[in-house]
C-alpha cells in the first residue's frame, strides 16, 4: 500500500506539469460552461416564472437534455461541433441548465406571496421587484442549483478528453487504456477533490446570511471569471496537418512516444476517444489518427494505414486467454476454442468489423454467418455440464468474437455459456479473469505484452521483432505469472496503425510513417 | 375623498365583489367587516390596483385611479398587510426606506423621518440596523406600520393589519393606534373580521356578506338600527360590549345631570366612547370623572350616573 502511494506521488510529480494542465482546463472546462449555463438558465428560469405556460416545455427539453447519456452527447455534438472545447463545453451547458433553471424557477416561485406584494403595494415596478425582492430572497435556492450544476460538470468534464478537448479524463482514460492505476488515480483523485472543493465553496455561499450576500453576489461573477480563464483553449494547429490520439495511444511506447522517439515525429496532436476518432478523421477535422488496422470504419470511412516502416507498433495477434483451473475443469473446451485458429486474417477481420460498426448487423448475426460460411456451425447440443463464462472488452470485434465462441462452445460441448460483454478495458477485462468473474476473454498479444505484463523498452525491443517472439514471451510469462494459458492466435493482426484520409494519403504522396514525418519537416 | 362605485369583481365563476358603492370622507376610518371570503381583501386591493375590478370605478381625490400609473398611484397609499409582509433580506431601516428610496428622497430625510417614526411608534432605534426576523410580532407590525407611513400618504389601506396578533398586544396596539397623530389625518380603510376591533376603530363600518355590502353607518347605527336580521345576528355576540363601544360620550350629555368639575378627577373629551370611559374607574368610592365639550363645558359624574344615562339612552332609542 505504501508503495502503491510513493509511485503514485512520484507519478504525479513526473508528471506534475502535465496534471497542472489538465487540472487548469477541467476548472476552465467546468466553469465556461457553468457561466453560460447561469447566463442562459437564470434568464430562463426568470421568463418561466412570468410566462408560466412556457414552463412545462422549458423544464421537460432541459429534463431530457440531463437524460443523455454524457457520452451520446458528446458524440451527437460532433457533427455540428467538431471535437475540441467547443463540443465539449455546448454539452457541458446543457447539463448544467436544468438545475440552474428549476431552481431559479422554484426559488422565485418560493417566494413569500405576502413579501411580493408588499413590494408590488409600495409602488416598486416589475424589474424593481425582481432585482431587489425575488431573486435576493430566491438566491439560496438558485446557488443551490449552481451547486449541483458545478458538481455534475465537474464529474463530465472528465468525459471531455475523449472529444479532444482536455482535462483530467485524459489521465483517467489513458490510464484506464493502459492498465496504469497511478495514471488513473492521478486524474481521478484531483477531480474528485475538485468536485468536494466546490460542493463545500458554494454550500458555504448558499449558507450566507443577508447581510453578506450583496458581497457575495459582486464577487461570485468576478470569481466564475477568473476560474474561467484557466482554461487555455488548447491553440489551435499552426502546423499543416493535425492528429488525433487516444489517450491509450498518447501514453505507449509503441504509440506517440514510439512515434516521437524512433521516427521523431512532430505533428499537432490532440487527445480524443477512440469511439468518434475515425468520425472526425472523415470529417476533416483530423488529418492523422491512430486507429486499429482490422477496425470496421478503416473501410466505412475511406482511411489507409500507413506502412509502419520502422516497426514500432508491435504484433497484437488476438487469442483467446484462458485460466489453466478453467482448461482443467472442462477438459473439451481448449479444443473448441482452437477451431477458430488460424480461420480470421486482417481483411477478413476488418469486413467482419464493418459489418457490425458501420452496417449495425448483429454481432450474434455476423458471427454466425462467418461460422456456417466456413463450415463450422453446429446446432446447440442443449447440454448442462457446467457453466462456461465468457468475457470481451468493449468493442464490436470482441463482440464478434465472444459470439463465436458461446456459438462453437454450445454446438461442440454440452457446457452452458454465459457472456459478459463489455467490460470496458483491458484492466476491467484481465482483473475480472483473474478473480474467477469470467473464464477466458480475447485478448491481443501487443496488449498483454505491453499493458499488462508492462515489460521493459529492452524486452519490447528484444521480442517486438517478429509475431512468434511476442506470442512465445506472453505465452511463458502469463503461465507463470498468472496461470492462464494464451491458445493458439486466431489468425489478424489488430495492431496499432496510423492512418489517414485516402484521398489526402495520396494526394501529398504519403504512404509510410517515414514519408509523413518528411511531409511534416519539409517547411 | 375616496369614491368606490358599483365595482364587481368576478373570479372565473365567483362573485368575490359583486357592485359594492361607498365613500370614505378625508380623514375618516372606514372598516370593512365580514366573515371569511365575503370579498374584503378583495375590495381592498381593488383600490391600490393589486386586483383590477371587472366593472366598475374608484376615485381617490375625485381621479379615477383606473387612469394612473399604477406604481405612481401605490407609492400615495400605505398599505399594511396581515403578516407584514417585511422584506427578510432588508434591515428595520432599509425595509422602511423602500419607499422614500422609490419616491428618492435623500439620505438625510429618510433618517429624520424614519427617526421621528420609530419613536412615534415606541420602537427603539437600536432595532433599525436588524432584521425583522429578530423582532416579535407586534414589533414587525409596528415596523409594517412605519414603512406603510413614512411618506406620509394621505390614504392608508390596512388588511387585518392585528389579524396575527394575542389578544393582550392588540389591545395595546389599538390605543396606541387611537392615539397616534399621523393617523387622525389619515383616510384609512382597514380590513377586519373582528366586530370588537371594528367597533373600537371605526368611524363607520361597512357590513359585507358574500360580496356585497348589507349595510354600512356608524357602529351605532348598525347596532341600534339594523337593516336585517343578518346584521342583528352578526353583532349579537358581546352585544353589551358593542354597546359600550358604539356609544360616545357625547351622546350621553343631555342625560347626565349637572355637576361642577372636579380638579383631582382623571378628564375625557366628550369624542371618547362610554367603553373607554367606564374602563378607566378603579371602583374606588365616590370616584367621578370629568368630561369636556367643546373646551369650555365640563361635567363630572359617576360610574352609577354614567350607568343610569346609557340605560335611558337604549330605552330612548328601542322607542325612535
Ligand atoms: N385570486 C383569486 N382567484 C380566485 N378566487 C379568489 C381569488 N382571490 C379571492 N378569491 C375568492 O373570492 C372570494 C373573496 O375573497 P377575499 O380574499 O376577498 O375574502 P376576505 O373577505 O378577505 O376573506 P378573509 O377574511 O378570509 O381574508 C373568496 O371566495 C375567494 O375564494
Ligand atoms: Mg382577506
Amino acid at each position: 500500500m505504501n508503495e502503491q502511494q510513493q509511485t503514485l506521488w512520484q507519478f504525479m510529480q513526473q508528471q506534475a506539469g502535465k496534471l497542472q494542465e489538465q487540472t487548469l482546463q477541467h476548472i476552465g472546462l467546468t466553469f465556461i460552461s457553468l457561466c453560460i449555463a447561469v447566463l442562459v438558465g437564470l434568464p430562463l428560469g426568470i421568463l418561466i416564472v412570468r410566462k408560466k405556460q412556457l414552463s412545462g416545455i422549458v423544464l421537460g427539453i432541459a429534463g431530457v437534455l440531463q437524460t443523455i447519456p454524457s457520452i451520446a452527447l458528446l458524440g451527437f455534438m460532433i457533427p455540428l461541433l467538431g471535437i475540441g472545447p467547443k463540443p465539449a463545453i455546448v454539452a457541458l451547458l446543457l447539463y448544467a441548465l436544468l438545475p440552474i433553471i428549476r431552481n431559479t424557477y422554484t426559488g422565485i416561485l418560493g417566494v413569500d406571496a405576502a413579501v411580493k406584494e408588499a413590494a408590488v403595494a409600495m409602488g416598486m415596478s416589475k424589474w424593481q421587484i425582481l432585482f431587489k425582492v425575488e431573486l435576493p430572497l430566491a438566491m439560496p435556492v438558485i446557488f443551490a442549483g449552481i451547486r449541483t450544476a458545478t458538481v455534475i460538470n465537474v464529474g463530465v468534464a472528465t468525459l471531455a478528453s475523449l472529444i479532444a478537448a482536455g482535462g483530467l479524463g485524459e489521465f483517467i482514460f489513458g490510464g484506464i487504456s493502459l492498465n496504469n492505476t497511478n495514471m488513473i488515480l492521478a486524474g481521478a483523485i484531483p477531480s474528485a477533490l475538485l468536485a468536494v472543493i466546490f460542493d463545500l465553496l458554494l454550500s458555504m455561499v448558499q449558507k450566507v446570511s443577508f447581510k453578506k450576500l450583496k458581497r457575495v453576489v459582486y464577487a461570485f461573477p468576478v470569481l466564475l471569471i477568473v476560474l474561467c480563464l484557466f482554461y487555455i483553449i488548447p491553440a489551435k494547429s499552426e502546423g499543416k496537418l493535425t492528429a488525433g490520439f487516444t489517450p491509450e495511444f498518447m501514453g505507449r511506447q509503441d504509440g506517440d512516444l514510439g512515434l516521437r522517439s524512433k521516427y521523431g515525429l512532430k505533428i499537432h496532436t490532440i487527445v480524443i476517444s477512440d469511439a468518434v476518432m475515425y468520425k472526425a478523421a472523415f470529417e476533416k477535422h483530423l488529418d492523422v489518427i491512430s486507429g486499429y488496422s482490422t477496425d470496421g470504419r478503416l473501410k466505412a470511412y475511406d482511411l489507409v494505414v500507413l506502412d509502419d516502416d520502422k516497426h514500432i507498433f508491435p504484433p497484437y495477434y488476438a487469442a483467446p486467454i484462458v485460466r489453466d483451473d478453467v482448461l482443467k475443469k472442462f477438459p473439451d473446451l481448449e479444443p473448441t476454442l482452437n477451431l477458430l485458429s488460424g480461420k480470421i486474417n486482417d481483411s477478413v477481420m476488418t469486413v467482419l468489423n464493418y459489418r457490425t460498426d458501420y452496417l449495425h448487423q448483429s454481432p450474434e448475426r455476423v458471427a454466425k454467418d462467418f461460422l456456417v460460411a466456413n463450415k463450422l456451425w453446429r446446432p446447440e447440443r442443449g447440454g448442462n455440464d457446467g457453466i462456461v463464462r465468457i468475457g470481451s472488452k468493449i468493442f464490436g470485434e470482441q463482440y464478434i468474437l465472444a459470439n463465436m465462441y458461446s456459438m462453437l462452445i454450445k454446438g461442440y460441448t454440452d457446457h452452458e455459456v454465459s457472456t459478459k460483454t463489455g467490460l470496458g478495458g483491458t484492466k476491467i477485462c484481465f482483473d475480472a479473469l483473474t478473480n474467477n468473474q469470467i473464464d477466458f476473454y480475447p485478448e491481443y498479444t501487443g496488449t498483454g505484452l505491453l499493458a499488462i505484463l508492462q515489460a521493459s523498452p529492452e524486452i519490447i525491443n528484444e521480442v517486438t521483432v517478429n509475431k512468434d517472439s511476442t506470442y512465445n514471451y506472453v505465452q511463458r510469462q502469463f503461465e507463470s505469472k498468472y496461470q492462464i494459458k494464451w491458445l493458439k492466435p486466431i489468425g489478424f493482426n489488430n495492431a496499432y496503425a496510423l492512418m489517414m484520409r485516402q484521398q489526402q494519403a495520396r494526394k501529398l504522396g504519403i504512404k509510410t510513417i517515414s514519408n509523413l514525418k518528411q511531409f511534416l519537416d519539409k517547411k | 375623498m375616496i369614491k368606490v362605485d358599483k365595482v364587481s369583481k368576478y373570479f372565473g365563476g365567483v362573485k368575490a365583489v359583486d357592485g359594492v358603492s361607498f365613500e370614505v370622507e378625508e380623514q375618516e376610518n372606514l372598516i370593512l367587516l365580514g366573515t371569511s371570503g365575503c370579498g374584503k381583501t378583495t375590495t381592498l386591493k381593488m383600490i391600490n390596483r393589486l386586483i383590477e375590478p371587472t366593472q366598475g370605478c374608484i376615485y381617490i381625490h375625485g381621479k379615477n385611479i383606473m387612469e394612473q400609473q399604477p406604481e405612481i398611484l401605490r407609492r400615495g397609499i400605505g398599505y399594511v398587510l396581515q403578516n407584514n409582509g417585511l422584506f427578510p433580506h432588508y434591515t428595520v431601516a432599509q425595509n422602511i426606506a423602500v419607499v422614500p428610496n422609490l419616491l428618492k428622497w435623500d439620505k438625510q430625510k429618510t433618517e429624520k423621518r424614519t427617526a421621528e417614526l420609530m419613536e412615534k411608534l415606541h420602537l427603539d432605534a437600536s432595532y433599525l440596523n436588524i432584521y425583522p426576523n429578530e423582532l416579535s410580532g407586534g414589533q414587525q407590525q409596528r415596523i409594517g406600520l412605519a414603512r406603510a407611513l413614512v411618506s406620509d400618504p394621505p390614504v392608508l389601506l390596512m388588511d387585518e393589519p392585528f389579524g396575527a396578533l394575542d389578544n393582550v398586544t392588540r389591545s395595546k396596539i389599538h390605543a396606541e393606534f387611537k392615539a397616534l397623530d399621523e393617523l387622525k389625518r389619515k383616510t384609512i380603510i382597514m380590513v377586519t373580521h373582528d366586530v370588537q376591533e371594528a367597533f373600537e376603530l371605526g368611524d363607520r363600518i361597512c357590513l359585507m356578506d358574500k360580496g356585497k355590502i348589507v349595510q354600512s353607518g356608524t357602529p351605532a347605527q348598525l347596532l341600534f338600527n339594523p337593516v336585517n336580521d343578518f346584521v342583528k345576528d352578526f353583532l349579537k355576540h358581546q352585544r353589551l360590549q358593542l354597546e359600550f363601544k358604539a356609544i360616545k360620550l357625547i351622546d350621553l350629555w343631555e342625560l347626565l345631570p349637572e355637576l361642577n368639575k372636579e380638579a383631582k378627577a382623571s378628564s375625557f373629551d366628550a369624542g371618547t366612547n362610554l367603553w373607554e370611559a367606564l374602563e378607566s374607574f378603579k371602583f374606588n368610592n365616590g370616584e367621578t370623572i370629568n368630561i369636556s365639550k367643546d373646551q369650555n363645558q365640563v361635567k363630572t359624574v359617576s360610574f352609577e350616573q354614567l350607568m343610569t344615562a346609557f340605560y335611558q339612552y337604549k330605552n330612548h332609542q328601542a322607542h325612535e
